[in-house]
């Protein structure tokens, strides 16, 4: 009762990162509150999950299988959290900020009629005292996030409703094992008692998921272009570039909408958000929606012809020069100097 | 009945793509004066498949429903200049305040006042809270099932719709019965402009409360063509409960904004001389920053 649970999704029986990103968030959380982590996984075929997801210091693991429970439908799924949340009376309840957690989260919210906050960034515990009712609440999630296209930070809380619900974007929180021996109970849900048959009239007709996706997050060098690179061409330098240094070529919303570069390559607040430990950006300005996405690189190189440009202020060298002839430099000395 | 009765959920929002130096007061809030309001941009994609399956369906209706303060007609307007049947506003100043759970009460109520409808379309999420809540809290609260991350309706039938959905790393097929909620990613294809014959037929469709405070008077035209009367709600028109509404009617609290701000870090500058890049390289390769 009144514990911490993370819903786990689910992709070809095993649990995605951002789930586990939230299990480790969520022991954090369950320790200072000194309470319990929970999670749930909805599912089919999902042999040796447990084992998964246990060492990241899980107490409990709700398990609903049947066959019909995957791929993800957003009724079933809802009416069994709905459900379970309503008998276990969770005080926290985190998904990932994914198609599924974005389509899922709100459904329960509203059946709940509890709070919800959308793509944060950052969970911590504080207090808050209401200053018209007089009021003191302890223990309460702060729910943190960008808001107004990127150009606000709120801190948003849930005083009165529980479980206090966010989604949170993936990447954006470390996946770190708790014990790899951690001992958890699994606990299989009667999954008739759940979802009735109204849950399934929507029908999944076709499904075309590709297996292995370009792996921006993962990388720990990323080369980065904007609207400054000037052309689609000129995007083939920083692959070369990406390329010598071992690391994946991402862009800025703006490279993106210019047709520069793929979407599935856009790191920012619309995009994917990365921490690696070198972040080249070449002719990006540095808007606030492109930053938040990088701005917790270990280290920040910029490539930009304008000594003003915004970015230079949070990178931690700033190469005034043209991207087309600073970029083969780079890989030219990279050559000469590395074993 | 011959068509679908389509309802499509808009919202006028600050264009927070665009925000420039005087977007935030000194006291770190948003200066909403300064930016202009904006047809929410995934609302306008779900307004084209709206008409697009007007177009298809003859004997189809669209009507865009929106809530805000009364300005927010004008988004009414823009659905009516490219081929929207009707609208409706919901204002009150009761609804001030509203979270998503509050505002998705709200839509609900509005939405069965309407019934009965085949259909109901969304811009995925808005840019101003980028939520992508209300839609499926306001088809929990009617109890119709929901598809999110639309990106095509690819044909519909009395009994069902079979939508595309553009995931992260692919596309979904999907088959759901009518009525249902949809909202529509940002990948789908952009709205089709104005059309000047509609243009000149609505420049003068009105709410009431647009007509009290305008000083040109269009009464005796408004009379003469009912179809220039933009519908207005208020709270007493969707019977609400009003503890569900506006600020009351909100679980989640606004605790502190913060401004973003610069974070200046101690950067080194640097010439794009041949020197100074080897130099660079050298300093990453030692520090074992790249390997």
């Amino acid at each position: 009762m009144n514990n911490i649970i993370v819903y786990c999704e689910i992709d070809e029986g095993s649990v995605v990162d951002v789930s586990l990103e939230l299990l480790t968030k969520g022991r954090k959380l369950a320790d200072e509150l000194k309470c319990e982590l929970e999670a749930v996984a909805i599912g089919h075929e999902m042999k040796g999950i447990e084992k998964e997801i246990f060492p990241y210091g899980v107490d409990t693991l709700f398990l609903a299988e049947e066959s019909r429970l995957y791929p993800y439908l957003t009724l079933p799924h809802a009416s069994i959290l709905t459900k379970l949340f309503n008998e276990e009376k969770p005080q926290i309840a985190l998904f990932g900020a994914t198609s599924i957690g974005r389509d899922l989260a709100p459904r329960i919210a509203s059946a709940l009629k509890c709070g919800l906050t959308a793509d944060c960034t950052s969970l911590e515990i504080g207090e808050h005292r209401d200053k018209k009712l007089k009021k003191d609440y302890t223990d309460l999630l702060y729910q943190i996030r960008p808001a107004f296209g990127g150009n606000i930070i709120a801190t948003i809380i849930n005083p009165e409703t529980r479980p206090q619900m966010a989604t949170v974007r993936e990447g954006v929180m470390k996946k770190e094992i708790y014990a790899p021996n951690y001992k958890g109970k699994a606990k299989k849900l009667d999954v008739s008692k759940y979802i009735n048959e109204e849950d399934f009239v929507v029908k999944i007709l076709e499904r075309h998921i590709e297996t292995k996706k370009i792996d921006i997050k993962n990388s720990q060098i990323i080369v980065s272009g904007g609207y400054g690179v000037g052309s689609k061409e000129n995007f083939d330098l920083l692959f070369e570039l990406a390329d010598v240094l071992g690391g994946e070529v991402g862009g800025s919303r703006a490279a993106v909408d210019a047709g520069f570069i793929p979407h599935e390559r856009q790191v920012g607040q619309t995009g994917i958000t990365v921490r690696p430990h070198l972040y080249i950006a070449c002719g990006i300005s540095g808007a606030v929606q492109h930053r938040a996405g990088m701005e917790e690189s270990a280290m920040i190189i910029s490539i930009n012809k304008d000594p003003n440009a915004p970015i230079n202020n949070i990178a931690d060298y700033a190469i005034i020069g043209d991207v087309g002839e600073v970029i083969p430099k780079m890989i030219k000395y990279y050559k000469k100097n590395a074993k | 009945m011959k068509g679908y009765k389509i309802i499509v959920l808009a919202k006028q929002v600050p264009d927070t793509r665009n925000v420039g130096k005087d977007a935030m007061k000194a006291d770190g809030t948003v200066n909403r004066a300064a930016l202009p309001a904006v047809f929410n941009p995934e609302d306008l994609k779900a307004l084209e498949q709206a008409l697009r399956l007007k177009d298809n369906n003859p004997g189809s209706t669209v009507t865009i429903l929106t809530m805000g303060p009364g300005r927010a007609a004008e988004i009414i307007r823009e659905g009516l200049y490219r081929g929207v049947d009707d609208g409706v506003l919901i204002t009150d100043r009761k609804f001030a305040g509203s979270d998503t759970l509050a505002t998705s009460y709200a839509i609900s109520l509005a939405i069965r006042k309407m019934a009965p409808y085949d259909i109901i379309l969304s811009g995925r999420q808005a840019i101003d809270g980028d939520t992508a809540q209300v839609g499926p809290q306001a088809a929990e609260k009617i109890g119709i099932p929901q598809v999110t991350y639309c990106e095509e309706i690819i044909s519909i039938s009395k009994k069902s719709v079979q939508i595309k959905r553009r995931l992260e790393r692919g596309v979904e097929t999907v088959e759901a019965p009518l009525p249902v909620l949809v909202t529509v990613h940002g990948s789908a294809p952009d709205c089709r402009s104005r059309n000047a014959r509609l243009l000149m037929k609505y420049k003068h469709a009105e709410t009431v409360t647009e007509m009290q405070d305008s000083t040109d008077d269009y009464l005796d035209l408004h009379d003469a063509r009912p179809y220039l009367k933009i519908k207005e709600w208020t709270v007493d028109d969707l019977n609400a409960d009003e503890a569900w509404l506006g600020l009351s009617g909100s679980p989640t609290k606004v605790k502190k904004v913060t401004n973003v701000v610069f974070t200046a870090k101690e950067s080194k500058v640097l010439g794009d001389k041949d020197e100074d890049i080897e130099e660079l390289i050298k300093e990453l390769l030692e520090n074992h920053t790249i390997g």
